[in-house]
């Protein structure tokens, strides 16, 4: 989100799901779609049925490569030097929209300057994408009149992840994608409401809609609203407090319907901080193995079981309602919130999840002209400034959020661990089609855990073969941070030299491997590359 | 589209869109056309010829979901010849299969049994033959009853052209005709993902919902439109539920983006979460770092937190707190949340997971 925020000067997926099925290209890198988001897999295969070309970037096969007009298979972790690579041929051949480079970005001429020895030769050598691969989907990205770019965590979880994104950014731009219907940068967020988490103010540096606790204006308006003082400092991020809970400056975490100790990278790590805490508080549904850690663990309700709004990934806001009773003494999130806070003496006193959405389109001017009322007709896309205002199907329309578009010239670094002697595998996490997260919900569902009740090491053929290791074979996966074992899952899927694990199951935590190098802006784990070592169990 | 051109539907003279099916014009008209192979956004097959029509100077009753409506083309919907025809298709279905609808689970809510009713229609003239199918019974999800398959296609279409999964097809010829994955393989054994969309789209009991069977007839349940909780598509869905517990899900059509009624197998089958044993049912408190969790009131577990948080930002200052919003929760609680951190305790030291 970093990335595009710096760019376009708002980071969100700039356009809107139904627009992927009418657009005359999809580039779609790292985003496993129809695993992952498969109702927007559906819409890009459905697209390409009717003529859509699709060029996907993957270091795996993953199922969207079938429907592919050209598959680039890069190394993991070179993505920059493959976007390089594309920015390469296509200025090299003129092929970028002049007039929109001209009329509405700046930085050209540096990253001209950049990408220059990003030749596709250059780039063969580190990803290892051939180099007439590379100039013939430069050629038709550059040609066609829409092209959608989609994205997931498969561009975000590198230490390069804000570099990948912002290179996504230069692509689009360069051919006069952004700022059209049809177009566009669409980062797919992998949870529910992950864009609403934010733009509530779910991060440390801003208050709701993206607005700086730095500035003193906004903080001055935040503290009027709320009646309290506010401190000017930004906060610590997840993996900073994690640390910081390591050094003993953070005595106590609340912790609201996450599961660190199953999400984080290197779990042993995180489980000495969080025990070092004097006070840890987590509500959840299920007794997590985050919530095994805590002081206090509080019985939340479900999805099902209260009303309120979910922003999805393309900014729509939408309502759910509650449908039956929750279990036992269970209370929604924001009445726990409220309880809490008012044993502390600040006051919170809301009748209902309306009201608590009455305030904050208050303070929110994004949402501002969204109400209850009107969501009942239909979810609405943010920016909706007014109550008169339809939403926004696309950003950027004829202007940035920051003016003007700015180019980043970015040159390729390396993920911070690559296989070696003692190490020789590459490791990616990810998740698979019917489970979810860190599995709380999705292994306790009867027809998910049918299709697919335990994490799998899925391993290249050739590999197997190497290792006289068989399918369904028991095989331990050992990095420098931990051990897991798993059955293997022999497939093409996977690159030679490289494997996949997901991240649902607890028994096998795969993030006891991952190893924790962050990008340095987006402060986002390594989650696509290590190195480990595969054997027979 | 094409153009605005004028057609006489049921005595009635109209303007309608010259690239529209006469089937389309007569539902914009409010006329009521029965279909049962028809569904909105596949292919018009014309396979269940239930929706004929009368048009003037053709040669014979025309499928009105197939046929473009063209110029001073006269209508009619309604004719002896029209329900006659109805009624001999029809007829043929039923007696083609089991259409017990004693022990079906669509009962209530079939389309065929719906338009047995709507043409008034006693007993079929033809003997019964059930084909003799088994039922598939052998996952956890959808249930198939082929005995009950009228060969409409619409999982077919379903699966090819909403979803693209591309598992169903037909498979041999005449009265052996069925639809399946390749192989002639179960479900389970196929590359058949569970979407579920199969199940949604038909009219008939052939295939269900595995989960719901037993658990509640069609005009019992309670049906509450809500978002998913997976993935940040956020599909519009509906949840059905009876005596406290979701029975069902299905995707919602009525408000189109973004998922236009489909659904992925997490939203249609990931739900047994919510009602399963496990679910946490009462605050805990572990008083000492190394004692058991032990059942508290509401009010004890705020007023253990809210002394420890207050003696905490007391000696170390609110930076020392910090607290992780969710992505998993809702726009309110996480602008309650943060609120709380930075008004109540005073830190800004406020994140999720969005990262992970």
């Amino acid at each position: 989100m970093a990335g595009l925020a710096a760019t376009f000067g708002s980071g969100a997926m700039t356009n809107s799901i139904d627009e992927i099925e009418f657009t005359d290209l999809i580039l779609a890198t790292g985003t496993n779609t129809t695993e992952n988001h498969p109702v927007i897999g559906m819409k890009v295969k459905r697209a390409v049925k009717k003529g859509t070309k699709l060029i996907v970037i993957d270091p795996r096969e993953i199922d969207l490569v079938k429907y592919a007009d050209i598959w680039l298979r890069q190394n993991p972790g070179t993505d920059v030097a493959v976007i390089n690579g594309l920015l390469n041929v296509i200025i090299a051949e003129g092929l970028y929209a002049k007039e929109y480079v001209k009329d509405r970005t700046e930085g050209f001429d540096a990253l001209k300057k950049v990408v220059e020895k990003y030749t596709p030769a250059y780039v063969e050598k580190i990803s290892g994408v051939p180099a007439e691969d590379l100039k013939k989907a430069a050629r038709m990205y550059a040609k066609a009149v829409r092209a959608s770019i989609l994205y997931a965590m498969g561009i975000t979880q590198h230490i390069s992840g804000t570099d990948n994104v912002k290179s996504m950014a230069n692509l689009s731009m360069l051919c006069g994608n952004v700022g059209i219907e049809g177009g566009g940068v669409n980062p797919l967020r992998g949870q529910n409401n992950v864009q609403g988490a934010c733009d509530m103010g779910g991060l440390p540096n801003v208050y709701p809609a993206y607005q700086q606790v730095a500035n003193e204006d906004v903080r001055k308006k935040f503290e009027a609203a709320w009646n309290a003082q506010l401190s000017p400092k930004p906060g610590l991020t997840i993996m900073e407090m994690m640390d910081a809970a390591g050094r003993g400056t953070i005595k106590a975490i609340y912790i609201m319907g996450e599961n660190p100790m199953l999400s984080d990278p290197d779990l042993q790590h995180v489980k000495k901080e969080l025990q070092k805490l004097d006070l840890m508080i987590v509500q959840d549904l299920f007794m997590t193995e985050t919530a095994q850690l805590a002081d206090v663990v509080l019985p939340v309700a479900s999805f099902a079981e209260k009303d309120g709004t979910f922003s999805n990934t393309e900014r729509r806001v939408q309502r759910i309602r509650k449908a039956v009773n929750a279990p036992g003494e269970a209370k929604a999130d924001w009445e726990v919130i409220c309880g809490i806070s008012n044993k502390m003496g600040y006051a919170m006193n809301y009748a209902s999840a309306k009201e608590i959405f009455e305030e904050v389109v208050k303070v929110t001017p994004s949402y501002a002209g969204i109400s209850y009322e009107r969501l009942e007709k239909g979810g609405i896309q943010w920016p909706c400034p007014t109550p008169e205002h339809q939403g926004t199907k696309f950003l950027h329309k004829d202007k940035f959020s920051r003016g003007l578009g700015l180019f980043s010239a970015i040159e390729y670094i390396a993920p911070n661990e690559m296989p070696d002697k003692q190490y020789p595998f590459l490791l990616s996490t990810g998740r698979v089609l019917y489970h979810y997260h860190t599995g709380t919900m999705t292994t306790r569902s009867e027809g998910l855990s049918e299709r697919c009740p335990e994490s799998l090491v899925e391993i290249n053929p050739a590999d197997a073969e190497k290792m006289k290791i068989s399918e369904g074979q028991r095989v331990k996966v050992t990095s420098r941070r931990g051990t897991v074992e798993a059955k293997a899952s022999i497939t093409k899927k996977s690159a030679p030299g490289s494997i996949f694990m997901n991240f649902h199951f607890a028994d096998t935590s795969v993030n006891l491997l991952t190893n924790p190098a962050l990008d340095p802006i987006g402060k986002i784990p390594e989650y696509k590359v290590c190195a480990v070592k595969v054997e027979a169990a | 589209m094409g153009n605005e051109i004028k057609i006489t539907l049921d005595g009635q003279e109209i303007s309608v869109d010259s690239g529209k099916t006469i089937l389309e014009c007569a539902c914009d008209n409010g006329i009521f056309i029965p279909t049962l192979c028809h569904y909105a956004k596949t292919t018009n097959v014309g396979a269940c010829r239930v929706c004929v029509v009368e048009v003037e100077n053709a040669r014979s009753l025309v499928a009105s979901c197939c046929m473009p409506v063209s110029p001073n083309m006269v209508v009619r919907t309604n004719t002896p010849a029209v329900r006659a025809a109805q009624k001999m298709i029809i007829e043929l279905l039923w007696a083609s299969g089991d259409h017990n609808c004693l022990t079906c689970e669509q009962n209530g809510q079939c389309e065929l049994q719906n338009l047995i009713y709507w043409l008034k229609l006693d007993q079929p003239r033809f003997e019964i033959k059930t084909p003799g199918y088994e039922m598939e019974e052998n996952n956890t999800m959808i249930s198939r009853d082929l005995n009950k398959c009228i060969l409409c296609g619409r999982c077919v279409r379903a699966c090819n052209e909403i979803q693209v999964n591309e598992v169903l097809d037909f498979a041999n010829r005449s009265s052996d005709a069925k639809v399946g994955p390749a192989f002639d393989e179960d479900y389970i054994h196929s590359s058949c993902v569970f979407c579920g969309e199969c199940a949604q789209v038909c009219p008939t009991g052939a295939i269900t919902l595995k989960q719901a069977k037993f658990a509640g007839r069609p005009w019992e349940l309670h049906k509450v439109k809500t978002t998913c909780t997976y993935c940040g598509v956020g599909c519009q869905m509906d949840l059905f539920t009876k005596d406290n517990k979701i029975v069902k899900v299905m995707g919602n059509r009525e408000y189109g983006q973004p998922n236009e009624g489909s659904l992925c197998v997490k939203g249609r089958f990931g739900m047994d979460f919510v009602a399963h044993p496990d679910r946490l049912k009462k605050p805990l408190i572990r008083y000492k770092k190394d004692d058991d969790f032990k059942e508290a009131t509401w009010d004890e577990a705020f007023k253990f937190i809210a002394d420890k948080l207050s003696k905490i930002k007391k000696e170390n200052g609110a930076d020392s707190i910090a607290g992780l919003a969710s992505a998993r929760c809702t726009n309110e609680e996480n602008y309650l949340f943060q609120k709380f951190m930075r008004a109540a305790i005073g830190t800004n030291n406020v994140d999720h997971c969005a990262r992970l």
